[in-house]
This record gives structure tokens, C-alpha cells and sequence, in this order.
């Protein structure tokens, strides 16, 4: 028994990071931009929330700021792809792309001075697993029942009839990737301040790919994502669980999580998933000439 | 400011738009490795100093263009079929590893051996990219993130053979498997690493992929795809084939440049990093520069190896982290695809 609650705790902690950063792109999917970039934002949010944690020496900072700075960069970071994707009419797909490959790079450059220093002031995990269903509950009230979230899907769905009602559709978009960067920050942030309070260069391992897989597998709703986060967790756990004590090479684990993303959009594309996704999904919007 | 439609743009203006851009993107660049404390000045001039002035820069920079070369005119291809295949390093890996398993344990004699090296990392390599075509034409799974996670998968199925089945006699401690025989080996410029036989093959490839898309059928179909996929259905073409091929030939080409690394500059199969220095993702830069034109890949594909042999040279005289690349890839790309809209949009000053 005591067995089944420790998996279970610590899938709801391997959960808390995937859940985060899948609601932040639930979110932004939801008003039509597609961010592949959350790998790279959760890399920097890791960053700057240690950098503030760590302050002068091992650990002064203050952890409600590390959080705060963690939620700032990730926030920032995603803003480089809004004004990309949206601004510019980027190819969504690749400009996320780069942006991880922005967002890992400049990480494990300016973290290069604090790696292997351990945190002594660590934060709690318990906060963001609790917030972060709170979060999805709130989501999903606020997408289903309210104004806001009609705003929101409406612009996903169909932004030119949006446009035409009234809707600023680039603002919205605006907000709702920086709304994602911000939750990816604070994924980043639960790992490098919580979950292993430290940094390390490849901390995220993945976690921001299998998010990005997740939102597909959920179907873009955010009360699905914490079963499909507590599923990934759970997974996580057995992993690490079975690495020393069976004869399965310690490669195949490693490659685990990756070959289970592919399984995982394999599955939602069997169950034709993909039709719940948002109508304008991906696509730029330019208002027509009038 | 106004932007006004343009579907045809002159040449002049997409060069000038994508100088423009890598310029925009060396000055972020330069800003990063301020943060970082380094002065970009002193980075710039370590990167050009180390590459174009004497012949061993070069010879360097004329390595990194090999892998570049041959997976930059595959890649050429598939995104003219609107196929984004970001898994080019995976696909080179898998065919290093086909081709170090056919020098490591097929007896073959000494003529065929170097042949079936290259024929058995086509094949690998296309297989890898087969999949994620294969997936994202049954179940629709979206080919950047298949292809991507398959990079991973890859590089952990390398680690496994040599840190497991295929580990080396006498290595100790290293990850490496057996040294090739010599007449597995590719001949080099003297004094360089410089594998030419592989160098000549990614020119003559280029130029033949250039031929295919502008004058045979398949590129004719492969075109139409890429721009209109109803009206490739309307006209009878099987979008699934023809996405089928395409994907056979860039992941072939990459996983071509794979035996090419191993049998050309290390002789034997080593950790993913030293076989490739991030040349999948780099390509991607070099195939988007060339706007899917394959020969004009011989042009683009030098261009990122002086980035590739500068960014190396950081990191071993100034002790940078090897993210280095990944700064100047990833800056690179997002300049390249942001500025697009400058070529496809005339600029207009001025209110109407």
C-alpha cells in the first residue's frame, strides 16, 4: 500500500512540470499559435529562476522572486516567437523549433558559471503540484463558461470572424503565448528550484517536447491534461524505478520518453484526435484588405 | 510602413533580405555572447581569423561543409514538398551506424566494402526518415516532432551498440567500437581531414537533385505537392508516394554523410557528439538559404561551415560550451523564417 502512495506521490511530482507546461500551450494552441519553443522556455525559466535563488552566494535570493524572475524569462522568451509567428507571419512550426534551440543555447551559456552548485534554500514541490491543479480546474471553467475563454477560442477557431466582431486577434494571440511562456518558466523553475535544486545544462531532458505531446494526446483540454500529466508521471517513476534492477539496458529508459511521444501521438492520430484541434491552428492571421 | 503582396519576387531582393537577416542575426548572436562575457568582437574575429586565412582554417571549414552539403540538397527536397524534416541527425547517425556495422562484421572483400558501407547507410538513414513519412501519412502525426524525438532515439541506439554489443576489443574505458580496416577507410587530402571522395559525391548528388526537380516527372510531382496538395490529388498524383520518396532520398543523403563521417574522418563508430556536430540542424539553415534549390546548396553549405568550424573554435580556444552552435543555429533560423515576409511583401513607405 505504502508502495502504491510513494508511485503515486512521485508521479504527481515528474506530473507537476509536464501539467504546467501543457496547460501554458493548451492555452496558446487554443487561440491558434502552435509554440514548440517550450523546451527552450522551460530551459531559461530554469535558469533565471536558480540565477535568483542562488543570489550572491548559496542561496540568499528570495524564492518568491526566483519563481516571479523564472515566469519573467520564460515570458520573454516566448514573446521572440509571438513576434515571429504573429507579428512577422512566421512559419509557427519553425520558429518554435528555433526558439528551443535559442532557449537551450543561451541557457547553457550564461548557466555555465552556476553549474554544480547545489541550492540550499529549496523551494517546496507540494505549491505547484496543488496550483497546478487549481490552474487546470480554473482553465477549464474559464475556457468553457466564460467570456474570455470564448474570446479565446474564437480567435482559434475562426479569427476573422473574431476580427470582424470586434476581437483585437493579434492582441489576444500576443497574450496567450506569453500566458504559455510564463507557465513553461515556471516549469522550468518547479525543476530547478524544487524538484532538483540545482542547474545543470539539459535539466528539462524532454519534459517541454512531451508537454507539447501532451496537449495533442489530451485533445486541448486542460481538465484531460492532468490525467494525461499524472499517466507521464507515472511512467517517469517506472523508468527510474526499473533502471537498476532489470537487465534492460539503461539506454533504452533514456530514449524512453521520446519513443513514448511518437506512441503518443501515434495513438491520438488512431483515435483521430487531431479533429478536436483548434480550426486556425498554426495559421497566421492577416486581415484582408479592405 | 505597408506591405504589399509580391508572389514573384526578384532574386536581388531575396539575397539582400537573407543577408539582411543573417546580419540581424550575428548581432543577437554578438548580444548573447556579451551576456555571456565575452566581447563579440573578439568572438567574431576568433571565428574568421581561425577559418579563412590560412589552409588549415579552411580545410576545416571544407570539412564541415561535407555532411552539410549532402544533407542540405536532401533537405532542399523535402521541404519543396512541404515536409519538415528536422531529423536529418538522426537519419546521419543511423547511417554511420549501418555503415560501421557493415565494415565492423561483414566480411566482404576489399573492393565492395566501402560501397556497401555507403549503400547500407542510404538505407538505414531513408528507413528513419521512412517512419516519420510513413506515420504522418497513416495517423497524421506531425513530422517535426516525430522526426525530432527520432533524433533521440538514434542517438541512444548509437550509445547502446558501443557502450554495449559493439564496444571496441581494446578501449577501456571509451565509448568507442573496433578501428575500421584501412581499405574501409576514405582517403583524405593530405594533411587534412578532408574525406574527398565523399566531398565529390555531395556535388555531383546536388547537382543531380537540381536536374530532378526541374526536369523529370517525379520533381515535376514533388513540386505540385509541396505547393498545392488538392490540386496534386486533383491531378492524380499519389500524395502518399511521392512523400514516401521524398522521404527515402533526404533521409538516404543524410544518412550518406553519416558513413561518410565515420569512414572518412574517425574510422570508427564514437559518441553521437563526436560523429556530429549538430550537422542535422545546421542543414536545416543551409537548405532554407537555398530557398529548395539543391545546387544552390554548394553556395549555402560553405557559408554554415565557416560557421560550424568558427563555433568549434570557440569552444576549444575560448573554452565555451558547445551550446555555442546551438545560439547560432537557433538565432540564425528564427532571423531567416521572420524575415520571409520581406520577400514574399513588397515594402511600401508612406500611407497609400
Amino acid at each position: 500500500m505504502e508502495e502504491i502512495w510513494n508511485a503515486l506521490g512521485r508521479a504527481l511530482s515528474f506530473g507537476t512540470p509536464l501539467l504546467l507546461a501543457s496547460l501554458g500551450a493548451v492555452i496558446n494552441e487554443r487561440a491558434g499559435v502552435v509554440n514548440l519553443g517550450v523546451e527552450g522556455m522551460m530551459a531559461v525559466g530554469a535558469l533565471a529562476g536558480f540565477a535568483v535563488a542562488y543570489g550572491s552566494g548559496a542561496g540568499d535570493g528570495n524564492l518568491y522572486f526566483a519563481v516571479a524572475a523564472a515566469a519573467g524569462a520564460g515570458v520573454l522568451a516566448s514573446l521572440l516567437h509571438a513576434f515571429a509567428a504573429i507579428t512577422l507571419r512566421a512559419n509557427q512550426f519553425v520558429s518554435g523549433l528555433a526558439l528551443t534551440m535559442i532557449g537551450l543555447g543561451v541557457a547553457g551559456l550564461l548557466g555555465k558559471r552556476f553549474e554544480g552548485f547545489p541550492l540550499f534554500n529549496q523551494a517546496p514541490e507540494w505549491p505547484f503540484t496543488v496550483g497546478v491543479v487549481l490552474l487546470a480546474l480554473g482553465l477549464a471553467f474559464v475556457l468553457a463558461y466564460t467570456r474570455l475563454g470564448l474570446v479565446l477560442r474564437s480567435v482559434g477557431e475562426n479569427p476573422a470572424a473574431a476580427d470582424a466582431l470586434g476581437i483585437d486577434v493579434v492582441r489576444v494571440r500576443y497574450l496567450a503565448v506569453a500566458f504559455g511562456g510564463a507557465l513553461a518558466g515556471l516549469a522550468g523553475a518547479f525543476l530547478s528550484l524544487a524538484y532538483r535544486p540545482s542547474w545543470t545544462d539539459g535539466m528539462t531532458v524532454g519534459l517541454g517536447w512531451i508537454a507539447v505531446a501532451l496537449v495533442i494526446f489530451v485533445g486541448w483540454s486542460p481538465l484531460r491534461a492532468i490525467g494525461g500529466a499524472v499517466f507521464f508521471g507515472l511512467l517517469y517513476y517506472l523508468q527510474f524505478r526499473l533502471q537498476g534492477q532489470s537487465g534492460i539496458p539503461t539506454e533504452f529508459f533514456a530514449a524512453m520518453p521520446y519513443l513514448l511521444v511518437i506512441v503518443v501521438l501515434a495513438l491520438a492520430g488512431l483515435r483521430r484526435v487531431q479533429g478536436a484541434a483548434p480550426e486556425a491552428l498554426g495559421q497566421p492571421y492577416q486581415r484582408g484588405e479592405r | 510602413m505597408r506591405l504589399v503582396p509580391d508572389p514573384n519576387p526578384p532574386r536581388l531582393r531575396v539575397l539582400w533580405v537573407s543577408l539582411g537577416a543573417i546580419a540581424v542575426a550575428l548581432l543577437i548572436a554578438g548580444a548573447v555572447f556579451a551576456a555571456y562575457g565575452l566581447s563579440p568582437l573578439e568572438a567574431y574575429r576568433t571565428m574568421l581569423q581561425g577559418t579563412l586565412t590560412d589552409w588549415k582554417g579552411l580545410s576545416e571549414v571544407l570539412r564541415r561543409t561535407i555532411p552539410l552539403l549532402l544533407v542540405g540538397a536532401g533537405l532542399t527536397l523535402a521541404f519543396r514538398a512541404q515536409f519538415f524534416n528536422i531529423g536529418a541527425e538522426g537519419q546521419l547517425l543511423m547511417g554511420a551506424i549501418a555503415g560501421g556495422g557493415v565494415a565492423l562484421f561483414l566480411p566482404l572483400p576489399p573492393l565492395l566494402s566501402l560501397p556497401a558501407m555507403f549503400l547500407a547507410g542510404v538505407l538505414l538513414g531513408g528507413a528513419w526518415a521512412l517512419l516519420a513519412a510513413w506515420l504522418r501519412s497513416r495517423l497524421g502525426v506531425n513530422e517535426i516532432l516525430s522526426t525530432l524525438m527520432l533524433n533521440y532515439v538514434a542517438q541512444y541506439v548509437l550509445i547502446y551498440l558501443i557502450n554495449g554489443p559493439w564496444k571496441g576489443q581494446n578501449v577501456r574505458g571509451f565509448l568507442y567500437s573496433d578501428e575500421f580496416a584501412p581499405y574501409e577507410q576514405l582517403p583524405t587530402l593530405p594533411g587534412t581531414l578532408v574525406h574527398w571522395p565523399t566531398l565529390l559525391l555531395g556535388v555531383v548528388l546536388a547537382l543531380a537533385l537540381q536536374v530532378l526537380l526541374t526536369r523529370t516527372t517525379l520533381g515535376y510531382e514533388l513540386r505540385v505537392v509541396g505547393e498545392n496538395p488538392g490540386a496534386a490529388r486533383y491531378a492524380g498524383i499519389s500524395v502518399p508516394r511521392v512523400v514516401l520518396v521524398m522521404a527515402i532520398i533526404t533521409g538516404g543523403l543524410a544518412g550518406l554523410a553519416g558513413v561518410g563521417e565515420v569512414a572518412g574522418i574517425h574510422h570508427r563508430l564514437l559518441e553521437p557528439a563526436q560523429i556530429s556536430l549538430g550537422y542535422g540542424f545546421t542543414a536545416v539553415i543551409v537548405a532554407w538559404l537555398a530557398r529548395g534549390n539543391p545546387a544552390l546548396v554548394l553556395v549555402t553549405a560553405p557559408l554554415m561551415g565557416i560557421i560550424l568550424a568558427g563555433g568549434d573554435l570557440l569552444k576549444i580556444s575560448l573554452n565555451m560550451p558547445f551550446r555555442v552552435i546551438d545560439v547560432f543555429s537557433g538565432v540564425m533560423l528564427l532571423c531567416l523564417i521572420a524575415s520571409e515576409i520581406f520577400v514574399r511583401n513588397r515594402v511600401r513607405w508612406g500611407r497609400r
